[in-house]
């Protein structure tokens, strides 16, 4: 049973001082299904990714919170939680619900408010997806388990901080050419290397911003699409693997495996290699982390993460573009949302919808969603498809 | 607010002893004890041990921007510390030489203070390295 | 030299019955330094009369008990003393971290001792450590005990511009006291205090910092230090030629020269025992660091006098015996070694680390 996106709807991304969790998810979901042509009478289950909202805004009970804002009572409405990777999840599990033959129709969102809270009461909530009691206890913040990686991969690979800089600097000239995104402002090398230390090797330039929004999908059955005539983008693979919460419990500090393991079912499970994807979303929360994400994807050499970033193969018209959204880094991270909003992304472009930023001839694109320092992955493959 | 008592009355074997446990199937040390070994499954045999007090950086990173709880103490070196018999931890390497601190650098366990404590609670004790 | 038929027999009798001593020991100095010319310099004093140059200062993450708890592991570490022989844990200290929850069960499970061990803080000023070292000395007597621990430990506290923030750190010395003829490097063969209510120094409950009577402390410390000194030759039948160290509390550099003057001891006995002008006054640890660094290189068959002092007031004194165990059983590196080991650091950083920020 195949399944493929028939809407997507996306928030701008950034501080939404006036608009609540409740009003964001309401916005993308609404989106979501105007444009899939669809009633909302027509959707039979809602998958939310949601990552700390009791946290962050002291709300629990996510599922039932969308399925009310969307007007969809009493259909099941179910949160997803796998910290950064919540979205992604949330996609995957409406994909299984229909893979499963249970439904024909689901819709998949995520949605995070974080500008509630101060910065360092956020970065508390974000710790959550680390390992408390062996991490966060002895001062680790999510940049500082980021630094580590960095700084073994610069050790092991010879990389060094001015290409980490090259992933910001390109992802925010990705940004510009994005509506939605957080940023719109074009930085340099030297504005990244410039920036001031969070955490050695990694500078305030090279992380993801805290960030308001929400993102939603349409998923339905082939059949049913082509029974109701719909157009849009299937997906061909979803895969999640994972692995330790704390960098301690890994095998390799230069790799994340989660990664490796999910890119390589899904590519499987696709019948493609990587040199077919079109373009890619990765999950680059930290510049390392788009550099690791590369190389674990296989797009390019372990350990060439670096060089290919700063000789521009990643660009919009490099080798293969990667984050042409902007990703997390200059579109910005509403942690639960980021992996649908990847997925919203995958579906615009493979749409030929993507304006300014559309990359010519996208056949086939792929989205990656890391939970964590890279406990949770998930890659997602998908296709046009032409009903 | 979180009784964070019972949490680390919980802990203090590991943090102040390095208390894991070693599989006597596959030879593998975890660091904290594990509640199965994920080599060996059910033909695994576990067994309490104090992990060695030494071992050397895996990789380290200074920490400008810290959580709650340690603002005062920033900044801080943080690092993955692998144990002469394998076993990796994440500790907070103090009183050393910045120049010192790298890749490789022999590391011994000592025992401080953690987080800095608010004016009430508890304090938190447990291992950095040095 | 002939003694009185009395005292023979009761020095007699100790020689013959079989004694505890210290097996061995263990000494932590932070590493953090300010130099007292540092603190004149804020100040704007003059604090050469005190015969301190430098002081030792516990970084924000240490205090008392993380301290005691490195001091003692040096001393299992490096004189091979398994942590489940012990019994006993005594510390004393006039900063333990909390004012109600103990220390010494921090240390015991820090340590990994089993279970079985009595236990409690103790505080009398500066000698609640010796104190401690007497209590497992009786303890080891009564065959009480396997191996008992005594530590003594302090952060120092004062206030700032007073003139005990010219000498007042940081620093641990762990004792541990057992019977057994291959472990023992020095015998303790007498011990005895000399206590009076002489309120030269206190602190108050709640109070950050502790007060002080200025020149009246000289005048307790000495009345303390030398009556004890004297009961115990008393005791002993001893005099003062016939020991080959001596050690005394040491508030400043200049006090127990004095002392060893006014009890007719040549300085050079004196030296190798005073860290102070080294390391500041670490009050609790204060005579037990200077016991150490004696014991780093006393020779078999040397005798040992050491007089502690705590403020309101009271004074311990001991003598010990080397023994021939001390040729094999050593502490890895002397403490005049280890205190080379150190970082200086100006005195905005020293209140950063002590915490005497108030607004933070």
């Amino acid at each position: 049973m195949g399944v493929v996106i028939v809407g997507a709807g996306i928030t701008k991304f950034g501080e939404h001082w006036a608009k609540s969790f409740r009003e964001l998810i309401a916005e993308a979901g609404i989106k979501a299904i105007q444009s899939s042509g669809l009633s909302g009478q027509q959707i039979e289950a809602i998958y939310g990714g949601c990552m700390a909202s009791g946290r962050l805004i002291g709300q629990e009970h996510i599922g039932a919170l969308i399925a009310d804002q969307l007007g969809l009572n009493p259909i099941p409405s179910t949160r997803c939680e796998a910290a950064c990777a919540s979205g992604g999840v949330a996609l995957r599990t409406a994909y299984l619900a229909i893979k499963s033959g249970v439904h024909d129709i689901v819709a998949a969102g995520g949605v995070e408010k974080m500008t509630e809270l101060s910065t360092q009461a956020v970065s508390f909530a974000l710790g959550g997806a680390g390992d408390q009691e062996i991490e966060l206890f002895h001062g680790a913040t999510f940049p500082s388990l980021y630094a580590l990686l960095a700084r073994a991969h610069m050790h092991e690979f010879g990389t060094i901080e001015q290409q980490m800089a090259a992933v910001a600097v390109k992802n925010h000239a990705n940004a510009m050419l994005n509506p939605n995104a957080q940023f719109h402002k074009e930085i340099t090398i030297e504005q990244v290397m410039n920036s001031g230390y969070v955490a050695e090797p990694i500078k305030l330039l090279d992380c993801s911003p805290i960030t308001d929004g929400a993102a939603a999908l349409i998923l339905c059955s082939k059949d049913k699409a082509k029974e109701l005539g719909l157009k849009g983008v299937e997906i061909v693979a979803s895969e999640q693997a994972s692995d330790s919460l704390a960098l301690t419990g890994r095998q390799s500090l230069t790799e994340l495996r989660a990664t490796s393991i999910a890119a390589q079912k899904a590519y499987e499970k696709a019948g493609i290699r990587p040199s077919q994807v079109d373009f890619a979303e990765v999950h680059d929360c930290f510049t390392i982390a788009e550099i690791l994400a590369i190389e674990d994807l296989g797009f390019f050499k372990k350990g060439e993460g670096g060089i290919a970033s700063e000789k521009g193969k990643t660009s919009l018209k490099g080798k293969i573009p990667i984050n042409p959204s902007g990703g997390l880094k200059a579109k910005g991270h509403p942690v639960g949302a980021t992996g649908v909003a990847q997925a919203v992304e995958a579906y615009l472009q493979l749409m030929g919808l993507a304006e300014q930023r559309q990359i010519k001839n996208a056949k086939i694109g792929l989205t990656h969603n890391v939970g964590g320092s890279g406990a949770t992955a998930v890659v997602t493959i998908y296709k046009r498809f032409k009903g | 607010m979180q009784n964070i008592a019972p949490l680390n009355w919980r802990r203090f074997p590991e943090r102040y002893l390095l208390r894991g446990n070693y599989c006597e199937n596959c030879k593998q040390a975890f660091f904290p004890p594990r509640a199965i070994c994920p080599n060996c499954r059910r033909k695994g045999k576990l067994v309490s041990m104090e992990m060695p007090r030494t071992g050397k950086i895996i990789s380290y990173t200074k920490v400008y921007v810290p959580p709650e709880g340690f603002k005062n103490e920033a900044p801080y070196y943080l690092a993955i510390i692998e144990l002469e018999n394998g076993a990796r931890v994440l500790s907070q390497i103090v009183d050393s030489e910045p120049e010192k601190i790298k890749i490789g650098a022999k590391v011994k366990k000592v025992f401080r203070r953690i987080a800095e404590p608010d004016k009430y609670g508890t304090i938190t004790y447990g291992y950095k390295f040095w | 030299m002939k003694l009185p038929l009395k005292k023979y027999l009761k020095r007699l009798g100790k020689v013959l019955r079989m004694n505890a001593g210290i097996i061995g020991y263990g000494v932590y100095v932070p590493r953090l330094r300010i130099k007292v010319s540092e603190i004149e310099r804020v100040w704007q004093k003059n604090a050469s009369g005190l015969a301190v140059s430098e002081k030792a200062v516990a970084a924000s993450d240490e205090d008392s008990c993380t301290m005691a708890v490195e001091a003692a592991r040096r001393g299992i570490e490096d004189f091979s003393i398994n942590p489940k022989r012990i019994n006993a844990i005594y510390i004393g200290s006039e900063s333990h971290p909390y004012a109600v929850n103990p220390t010494a069960s921090i240390v015991g499970d820090a340590l990994g001792t089993t279970n079985k061990y009595f236990a409690v803080d103790m505080e009398f000023a500066c000698k609640a450590g010796t104190a401690g070292l007497q209590v497992c000395y009786a303890l080891k007597k009564a065959k009480m005990i396997d191996v008992g621990l005594a530590i003594g430990t302090d952060t120092a506290q004062s206030k700032p511009n007073d003139a005990l923030e010219f000498t007042a750190a940081s620093g641990a010395a762990a004792f541990f006291v057992g019977d057994s003829k291959d472990e023992i490097i020095a015998e303790i063969e007498h011990t005895c205090s000399f206590t009076s209510d002489m309120p030269d120094f206190w602190r108050r409950p709640r109070a950050e910092f502790p007060e002080h009577t200025g020149r009246f402390t000289g005048e307790a410390y000495f009345k303390h230090i030398i009556n004890a000194a004297k009961l115990l030759m008393e005791e002993t039948g001893y005099n003062a030629s016939d020991f080959d160290y001596a050690v005394f509390h040491q508030p400043n550099g200049k006090f127990p020269l004095k002392a060893a003057k006014i009890l007719e001891i040549p300085l050079e006995k004196v030296k190798q025992g005073l860290l102070t002008p080294h390391i500041g006054n670490t009050y609790s640890a204060s005579t037990l660091i200077g016991l150490a660094s004696v014991l780093d290189v006393a020779k078999p068959g040397q005798k040992v006098l050491a007089v502690s002092y705590g403020s309101g007031a009271g004074s311990d004194a001991f003598v010990l015996n080397v023994t021939e165990n001390i040729k094999n059983r050593r502490a890895r590196r002397a403490v005049l070694e280890m205190i080379k080991e150190k970082e200086y650091i100006d005195y905005a950083l020293y209140v950063r680390h002590r915490r005497k920020i108030k607004s933070l």
